[in-house]
């Protein structure tokens, strides 16, 4: 659907690839309710509902204190292991959830791709904006905890939200390269969970950075998670104690994947009824 | 409003995998690295699918686009549509464009109807707020009321398909691109949607309406495309453009009366008078579904004394493939019996819950005493069987077949 008045022009790609941010502005609307919708869908039928957004951090952080905490006696950077933890698998599963989804986004939506037109990139973009809903509410208990290990909140707990935006620039960037990739190779359906699984042990989620030396500390720091991960740590205690370099790779890293994601998307996302 | 120019679309077909093992594509890469490159690694076979279409709509022209199967209809309505691009040529469109597809696009089970038509809505490009004030009526059109906030999955496909149809029936664009969403749903609910669909399109709208249903598109359209292996044969005005298809559109002959004609139908022993469809009591029909049972009476004259006559009737599709044939010769009282002169009325009963929806072409067959003192009176009557809903039950797709009959089903358990 066009505005009113406006003249449609419809016509072969050429090798420019245009990104009309006034489409996405006109679809609004859109994302809204694809959003909207995937929130109904997923809790819907489940006795727990939301609580899921919780207790799989939760649960997971708890386990963690007890093995690598207690047990294996991992450092956790002066906080509590247990907030330490926590904090890390919040972001890490609206992470690892985001890509779960968003990398499906376009397959199983097929049939609705070769039905209506709208931008594609609402697809991938809505499974992003759906986490940010689970992720709000786990974060509830980040404010628990900081109540429950007494420590005071800062200024820089409000500093959170750049992590935040930063995780979801990476989820979507990533979203945008898999969700691409899958139309045409359904490989992807396999490696995403596998990807995601390693990820896991190469991001300082159960460890801190700290404890990286050595080349694994320098390739540790080339993962963006890492100084994201550093940064929503870093901010929930206040210790203003942010390692801006390993933030800034991270920034600089996530922009890259973003707009290279964005731009694959869109190079191909004509295709994608033809094909899919 | 629309122009279409040089429009053509390449699909590549044959044994080409829908989608690829990323293995081969990164060997490929090695192994050719410059075909790869450029995208040639197997030449693989093309067609086109629309092939130079040129042709403009004006605003407010209700355009209907006929062809068969594979002439290129849908792929110029998803090019329309934005739904895939043209390797050649260009569309310039002018005002909010709205492409009906398909009833019920994303609906999703798990959500509720309310959640859905909302749902639905966006996804055709309706803004919440125009949702908002066209719900009521959007419900009330889909005679929904009762089941609005239950679940979709708890509905009946026609429930589900009327509602998928209400919400699309009230979406307001300035251009209109309509796929055969007309053929869904019972008997009732289509006459509503074609309704519908003639309010629209005597609304002021530029509609373009792709359709097999040459019927439908005779009732919409002033002007039609037909396309043909892609390309554009004929284009003007809608009964002009339907005898180029073969002529095949019909109006229904449910009566023939030859009363003191002299081209009346006959052979050696019979003159035909009347042949008609009318129902137990005589009366004519018009409306058959494929449930009401129905009569086909052949009035004649006997001008031989003491002659015999045998009738058949044939039934045809539209394409004249004959389906069946029915004859009187198990009939006692007459069959094979002199008949004194005078006037006769013979009929056939067709049983309601027997025929399908469409088109019949009904000859009659006329035979005497000698086997070769016959005549066959081709498509003597033709018929348009609409959909019933008794058979149908709760599928809202079409029945294949030529046949809808009303069969026993039965499922127990054993063990």
């Amino acid at each position: 659907m066009t505005s009113n008045g406006k003249l449609l022009i419809i016509k072969p790609r050429r090798g420019i690839i245009d990104i009309s941010l006034m489409d996405l502005w006109h679809y609004r609307e859109m994302l809204y309710f694809l959003t909207w919708k995937e929130i109904k869908i997923r809790y819907r039928q489940t006795i727990l509902g939301m609580a899921w957004a919780v207790i799989q951090p939760l649960f997971t952080a708890i386990i963690f204190t007890v093995i690598f905490g207690n047990l294996a006696n991992i450092p956790s950077d002066n906080m509590p292991y247990l907030l330490f933890a926590y904090t890390g698998l919040v972001l890490w599963t609206y992470f690892s959830n985001t890509l779960t989804y968003s990398s499906m986004s376009l397959v199983s939506n097929a049939h609705v791709l070769s039905k209506v037109y709208f931008p594609r990139i609402l697809l991938p973009l809505s499974t992003c904006l759906v986490g940010l809903l689970d992720y709000a509410i786990a974060a509830i208990f980040i404010f628990i905890f900081i109540i429950y290990f007494n420590i005071s909140p800062t200024i820089w707990l409000a500093f959170s939200i750049v992590p935040l935006f930063l995780t979801f620039l990476l989820s979507a960037g990533i979203g945008f390269w898999l969700s691409a990739i899958c139309v045409k190779y359904r490989d992807i359906r396999f490696a995403t969970p596998f990807f995601i699984q390693l990820l896991f042990f190469v991001s300082p989620i159960f460890y801190p950075v700290s404890m990286a030396n050595g080349k694994f500390g320098v390739l540790l720091k080339l993962n963006p998670l890492t100084g994201i991960l550093n940064a929503q740590r870093a901010s929930m205690i206040g210790q203003s104690s942010i390692d801006w370099t390993s933030l800034g790779i991270a920034t600089l890293l996530t922009l890259i994947i973003f707009f290279s994601g964005l731009f694959y998307f869109k190079y191909y996302d004509r295709e994608f009824a033809d094909v899919i | 409003m629309i122009s279409v120019r040089n429009l053509s679309k390449q699909y590549t077909i044959g044994k080409r995998k829908q989608y690829h093992r990323l293995t081969e594509s990164i060997t490929n890469v090695f192994s050719h690295p410059i075909d790869t490159i450029r995208g040639a690694t197997e030449k693989k076979p093309t067609i086109w699918a629309l092939k130079d279409l040129t042709f403009n709509v004006k605003r407010g022209e209700v355009v209907g686009i006929i062809g068969s199967n594979g002439a290129g209809k849908s792929t110029l309505l998803k090019i329309l549509s934005q739904i895939t691009y043209p390797t050649r040529g260009e569309i310039r469109l002018k005002g909010r464009v709205g492409a009906l597809l398909e009833v019920g696009t994303g609906f999703h089970p798990e959500l509720t109807g309310r959640e859905n038509i909302y749902q639905n809505g966006a996804l055709l490009g309706m803004k919440k707020g125009e949702i908002d004030k066209k719900f009521d009526e959007i419900v009330k059109f889909s005679e929904m009321e009762k089941f609005i906030d239950t679940q979709v999955k708890r509905y009946s496909s026609g429930m589900y398909v009327r509602l998928g149809f209400a919400v699309a029936a009230h979406l307001e664009t300035d251009i209109l691109i309509v796929d055969e969403v007309l053929a869904v749903g019972d008997a009732n609910f289509q006459k509503k949607s074609l309704t519908k669909m003639k309010d629209v399109s005597e609304g002021g709208r530029t509609v373009l309406f792709v359709s097999h249903n040459i019927l439908s598109v005779k009732r919409l359209c002033s002007r039609v495309l037909l396309l043909e292996n892609g390309k554009l044969v004929s284009d003007g005005d809608t009964d002009k453009v339907i005898q180029d298809y073969g002529g095949e559109i019909q109006n229904t002959i449910t009566k023939r009366e030859w009363i003191g004609s002299d081209d009346a139908p006959q052979n050696g022993s019979v003159v035909l008078q009347l042949l008609r469809i009318c129902d137990d009591q005589g009366q004519d029909i018009t409306d058959i579904t494929t449930d009401t049972p129905f009569n086909i009476e052949i009035i004649y004259r006997a001008k031989k004394e003491r002659d015999h006559v045998r009738f058949s009737l044939i039934f045809y599709d539209v394409w004249n493939n004959s389906i069946f044939t029915t004859m009187n010769n198990r009939e006692s009282d007459w069959y094979g019996r002199p008949y004194p002169l005078g006037l006769y009325r013979t009929v056939c009963k067709i049983p309601g819950k027997l025929l399908n929806n469409g088109w019949f072409n009904v000859s009659i067959s006329i035979v005497g005493k000698d086997h070769y003192d016959s005549r066959l009176v081709p498509e003597a009557l033709k018929l348009e069987i609409l959909d019933g809903p008794e058979v149908r039950g709760d599928h809202a797709g079409p029945f294949d077949g030529y046949f809808r009959p009303s069969l026993a089903w039965r499922t127990r358990k054993m063990k």
